[in-house]
């Protein structure tokens, strides 16, 4: 943050552009957000521990070569409990499991992401699109977010998976088109409280098309909330991830969370009482998930004091 | 946060306008059965048209992965050559008949399904009504007294609880409960819903499915609890701010009274819609922990037709699935209306 941007009212603004005194207010709400943000604990626990995950993530393949995910050029003994060259065991090929937990928050982080931002997209642009269109159009948005509400969230993604082939992409896809519908319902329910006020109302009075009123003034009203909600979606996405995976609908050649569970599964590793098989990469999805909640309660927090 | 969970606090949120007057009921039920038919016409027709107008040969699609003689495929061919429009008619007036067998178990889908619904709803209505009952007594005593230790505790293992995965939960359980770990002895089995051997209905049978179904059970139980716990204690909250509460312990009330007459019942609405509308979210949960405890029911099926693929198998679940959504919805929403005039608008 730069000192000559001081906050809003301060009279030196007062003789800058409008721009620069709109990038000085959006600076400041930032700065008193982060402030409030600041205090709350469990989201602050949670911020930590996800910077934790994206270093892990960002830094896997220097802290493990990407051979050591090959099954040919493994190297210790099958499924053998934590020694020293394994601080946590290995798989049923000898890997070491470190390694794979590892390399496991790449795909997981990048999927709970990517198909939160699809998610969100859809969930956003239906759900104002039905708070904003009266008539038929609003109509059919509502329903058809009703209707996707109704069809359970994992018999769908696993029949899109299925019918689909599994690869990253197409898990993505899946979570993204099949998670959308909460969004849409809380956008469309704050949209529909930002229609009713008087500033829309004079929006359209003055001549602004439906694009202005959607883009301008119901957006930067409903954002916040999409942006409390989107961690929460994430946290979502991730689990999501984990089960498909699990399930077998994941990338056959990449390493996540969810697939070492299911190796382990398919290993025997519950009958061979392999629990340092077991545990890292769930250990690793409750992190991860926690602390996307944590912020996310946190983002709802300051957002809505009285829920507090 | 599934889906469902979020709709309920959305419409938590933001109550519809609110009639007093308490609109007819009799209107009301019809509102929704005809909504409800609405939503069963999309999920069949949606149904249908997914598995068609999906990338890729259907042909290939339905026996991916298995060997069928020439004439099983001409036979699925001449089905699916059908025109489009006949094919539709034909599904519409019976859904439950597609003409394509199972590719793994060579029967008729429902055939086969019929098979494996009874340990599944065994399963989900113990686990259902177990988590109800324990979330909503620990939601309601962290809510009563906000900010307490026991309070910060149960927030903190139901957050916990919520960030798992149910199937690794169920994992972890086994492998301390059942294989047993170090010192600890495994004492419950780690399959199946019977000892084979057993007499179903003799007095050891029952016990003997009692003690197969304490694990699956347990860990569903854990995996749903956490929500119902946690929205039990936000109503509560919200209820505490309200008004009447002054006015009951103004009366002297004491405070057990005031929670149990006055603040519960009034909080316990969205928690009880919650379980109603949650069993989408209770039937994913079956899929994996089912399949991690070998517990022969539809979730173990869905892994089977999963692993196969066989999509007409998995097809017919999913309807299956969906119709028990819907038709849950409905009676949550008619219950609720019967109970609360409010919601009637």
């Amino acid at each position: 943050m730069t000192p000559d941007a001081g906050p809003a009212g301060v009279p030196a603004a007062a003789v800058r552009s409008p721009r620069a005194l709109r990038r000085a207010r959006q600076r400041a709400s930032v700065r008193r957000f982060w402030a409030t943000y600041r205090r709350q604990r469990a989201g602050m626990a949670g911020l930590a521990l996800l910077g934790l995950f994206l270093v892990a993530a960002l830094a896997a393949p220097l802290l493990f070569s990407a051979d050591e995910l090959e099954v040919t050029k493994a190297t210790g003994e099958v499924l053998a409990p934590p020694s020293k060259g394994y601080p946590l065991g290995t798989d049923e090929a000898g890997r070491s499991v470190l390694a794979l937990v590892v390399w496991g928050t790449r795909v997981s982080l990048l999927v709970g992401v990517a198909a939160t931002v699809i998610s969100m997209t859809i969930g956003t642009l239906v759900g104002i699109g039905s708070g904003h269109f009266g008539g038929w159009a609003g109509g059919i948005l509502e329903r058809l977010t009703d209707w996707f509400l109704v069809i359970p969230f994992l018999p769908l993604a696993i029949v899109l998976a299925t019918v689909l082939g599994s690869s990253l992409l197409n898990i993505i896809v899946v979570i993204g088109v099949t998670s959308w519908p909460g969004t849409a319902r809380l956008v469309r329910a704050q949209t529909l409280a930002v229609e009713s006020r008087p500033y829309l109302e004079r929006a359209r009075v003055l001549g602004g098309g439906h694009w202005h009123q959607m883009t301008r003034h119901v957006l930067p009203n409903v954002m916040p909330l999409v942006l409390a909600n989107t961690t929460l979606t994430v946290a979502i996405a991730i689990l999501s991830e984990t089960t498909l995976s699990f399930l077998g609908l994941g990338d056959p050649f990449r390493v996540s969370w969810g697939s070492m569970l299911d190796n382990a599964f398919a290993a025997g590793a519950i009958s061979a009482g392999a629990w340092w098989y077991l545990l890292p990469p769930g250990l690793c999805v409750v992190a991860v998930v926690l602390a996307f909640t944590l912020v996310g309660r946190a983002l709802e927090n300051v957002l809505d004091p009285g829920r507090r | 946060m599934s889906s469902t969970q979020e709709a309920a606090l959305a419409s938590a949120d933001h109550p519809t306008p609110r009639r007093y007057a308490g609109g007819g009921l009799g209107t009301y039920v019809v509102r929704r059965v005809l909504s409800a038919a609405a939503t069963m016409l999309f999920v069949l027709v949606f149904n249908f048209f997914l598995f068609r107008l999906l990338p890729g040969d259907p042909i290939s699609l339905y026996t991916r992965g298995r060997n069928m003689d020439q004439e099983q495929l001409r036979e699925l061919r001449r089905e699916l050559d059908q025109p489009m429009l006949t094919q539709f008619v034909d599904y519409l007036t019976n859904p439950f008949s597609s003409g394509v067998d199972s590719t793994q178990f060579s029967r008729p889908v429902w055939d086969v399904i019929g098979d494996y619904v009874w340990p599944t709803v065994i399963l989900l209505s113990t686990a259902t009504i177990l988590s109800a009952v324990i979330g909503i007594a620990i939601g309601i005593r962290g809510g009563w007294s906000r900010g307490g230790t026991f309070d910060r505790v149960s927030t903190g293992t139901s957050l916990t609880l919520y960030a798992m995965p149910e199937f690794w939960l169920g994992m972890v359980l086994l492998i301390l409960l059942s294989t047993g770990v170090g010192p600890l002895p495994g004492m419950f089995p780690s399959g199946g819903t019977i000892t084979p051997g057993v007499d179903k209905w003799s007095l050891d049978g029952i016990l003997d499915q009692l003690w197969h179904l304490f694990l699956p059970a347990l860990t569903l139980t854990l995996a749903y609890l956490a929500e119902y716990a946690l929205v039990m204690r936000s109503s509560l909250v919200d209820e505490l701010r309200q008004d009447y509460l002054t006015t009951a312990r103004a009366k002297g009330m004491r405070e057990k009274l005031v929670r149990r007459r006055h603040a519960v019942p009034n909080a316990l609405l969205p928690t009880v819609t919650l379980v109603f509308l949650n069993i989408g979210f209770v039937v994913s949960g079956a899929i994996t922990v089912e399949t991690v405890y070998s517990w022969p029911g539809l979730g173990l099926l869905s892994y089977q037709a999963i692993r196969g693929p066989d999509i007409p198998l998995l097809q017919a679940i999913f309807l299956l699935f969906s119709i028990s959504v819907v038709v849950a919805n409905l009676v949550a929403d008619v219950v609720v209306a019967a109970v609360d005039p409010r919601v009637r608008a």
